[in-house]
């Protein structure tokens, strides 16, 4: 792997900027890789729409933004509409199907998943639908290995709540595997 | 809990980074006042300092931030503040009674879109010439600027040692981009890391003058309670730190104020140079800016363009000559900063008629695309 880059999109509260941090820090301090993470979001602490771009790379990353993203999700409408020209042709989409409804003009593979729907029906705590969604990024695209991502998790995550995020990340990862490319 | 030096690979963002940096050089006073985008290094500093032996004060406003870290600098403290936008523009009268009192602080300023409060939780570099006239009065002032979590922590223990050996505030100019950016940041063992401490006065504590410079031009700095008598003043004063309205006065204080800054160039500026031996076209930039231009300049070369990047770690005091000996041998330069053009002046005012000089600028909440660089250089030259 050269370089990987990744937008994450959504609104205020999904989890969107911390499920970014969480794999650009597995890739660093567990894969031995550099990455880049950075961010924008509005002022308002919910709703809003919200952004994090993720540069994975085997060398030095300098322009850390993100405009010809090799994997781009979005976890809502808005987020969607916004930043779909952002994918690279031929790259990824990765949406969930409750929040956004994709059209067929945007030139990559579209992988619609039911990764709320599935957190809502499994675990019931909505909580850890970020979680869920970077399974599913590791699922389709296998950037990282799985268990780098769980050691983040593990220092970041309360203990009482590690095997919620642990089945999260399982659930995403079987959805994710099932499209895998 | 976690040593004063948090040696090993981490991945955090630009903000928690500076705070870890003041800390390894020795910060034990942090005064706080949270504002976006450079809340996570007062949080973190009140995360952190109670368990190294140090304090931290949220105060009511940036104003009490500001002197309340001139007050711990008085004590024999390494100090520092951190904010962003309007809170730099509330502390502005007191950076210059730290520059007259030769108080020794860090200032960081995490940058957001302005004017006033304007773009809070996006970058942008458009307080650089705030930083240099800001405070009212002639003075020199340091300023450094990071562009990577990396260099929040690198430099902010370079802002402490430049402003323990000059007594002076020492501002770090950082954006929102870079302090809420995460990266790989190596922190390295304590004994690899080197702090510089004010020099204190030995002898005598009778008719002891606070203010009379030693060999480097500086003045060694007491603490108070050390049992030197000392007065502080705001106000024109003389090496025994009394005020003394007289033009004399005033003209040896600002010798003093200036000359510090002035005499010794070559050991505060730093710079980086990427590609710049053969460049025919320079681009100057700092801060996050530098990482487009870095970018650029590959372009550049791809396309069979000899540009080159002289980046600014140090934007204030500014390289005068370094530019002036450019302008003489280059085609022109390009300076790429978050801002409709501030440091370009500067890098103008440098080239003179030698050689032209163009911005690639940015109104503030976004980064400079290397294509917009690259669009100009075209068009230019």
């Amino acid at each position: 792997m050269k370089r990987t880059r990744l937008i994450f999109s959504g609104s205020g509260g999904q989890g969107v900027i911390t499920a970014a941090i969480i794999l650009a820090e597995a890739a660093v301090i567990h894969e031995g890789k550099n990455a880049t993470q950075s961010q924008s979001y509005g002022a308002a602490a919910r709703g809003g729409s919200t952004r994090s771009d993720v540069i994975i790379s085997d060398e030095d990353i300098m322009f850390p933004e993100v405009n010809q993203a090799n994997t781009l999700v979005c976890l809502t409408q808005e987020s969607y509409n916004t930043y779909k020209e952002l994918v690279r042709p031929g790259g990824i989409v990765i949406t969930d199907s409750r929040f956004v409804t994709t059209t067929k003009k945007v030139d990559a593979k579209q992988i619609e998943l039911p990764m709320y729907q599935t957190v809502m029906d499994k675990i019931g705590k909505p909580i850890v639908f970020n979680v869920c969604m970077l399974g599913a990024v590791l699922g389709v695209t296998e950037i990282l290995k799985p268990p780098s991502v769980m050691d983040v998790l593990k220092s970041r995550v309360p203990e009482d709540f590690i095997e919620m995020n642990r089945k999260a990340l399982d659930l995403g990862m079987d959805l994710g595997a099932l499209r895998a490319v | 809990m976690k040593p004063a030096v948090d040696t090993g690979k981490h991945f955090i963002n630009g903000d928690i980074a500076c705070a870890e940096g003041a800390i390894a050089a020795g910060c034990l006073f942090f005064g706080g006042y949270p504002i976006t985008p450079a809340t996570e290094v007062a949080e973190h500093m009140s995360e952190r300092l109670p368990h190294v032996g140090g304090t931290y004060i949220q105060m009511e406003d940036e104003i009490a931030a500001m002197t309340s870290i001139l007050g711990g600098a008085w004590t024999g403290k390494k100090t520092m503040t951190a904010t962003s936008g309007p809170g730099f523009s509330l502390m502005m009268e007191t950076v210059g009674l730290a520059i007259v009192t030769e108080t020794p602080c860090v200032v960081v300023n995490v940058q957001r879109g302005g004017p006033s409060t304007g773009l809070p939780t996006q970058g942008a570099q458009a307080d650089m010439m705030q930083a240099k006239w800001g405070s009212h009065g002639d003075y020199e002032i340091i300023a450094l600027a990071p562009s990577s979590p990396q260099e929040m922590f690198d430099l902010t223990i370079t802002a402490f040692n430049l402003s323990e050996k000059y007594r002076t505030p020492v501002f770090i100019m950082s954006d929102e981009i870079v302090g809420h950016m995460s990266e790989k940041v190596v922190i390295p063992k304590k004994e690899a890391i080197k702090t510089i401490s004010r020099i204190q006065p030995r002898g005598k504590k009778n008719n002891f003058h606070p203010f009379k410079p030693g060999p480097n031009g500086v003045a060694p700095m007491p603490s108070i309670g050390q049992g030197y008598k000392v007065h502080v003043t705001g106000l024109t004063h003389d090496e025994k730190g009394y005020p003394v309205m007289s033009v004399d006065t005033q003209a040896e204080m600002m010798e003093r104020l200036l000359g510090k800054i002035r005499n010794n160039l070559d050991d505060i500026i730093m710079t980086d140079q990427y590609l710049l031996d053969d460049a025919d076209i320079v681009i100057v930039s700092y801060g996050v800016s530098s990482r487009t231009s870095y970018t650029a300049v590959d372009m550049a070369r791809e396309q069979g363009i000899k540009a080159g990047l002289l980046r600014l770690i140090t934007v204030w005091p500014f390289p005068d000559r370094l530019i002036k000996e450019l302008a003489l041998r280059v085609k022109g330069f390009i300076t790429v900063e978050i801002n409709m053009g501030q440091i370009s002046r500067e890098v103008e005012r440098c080239a003179g008629y030698k050689a032209p000089s163009y911005l690639a600028g940015h109104p503030g909440g976004a980064v400079v695309p290397p294509e917009q660089v690259i669009s100009i250089m075209k068009e230019a030259f």
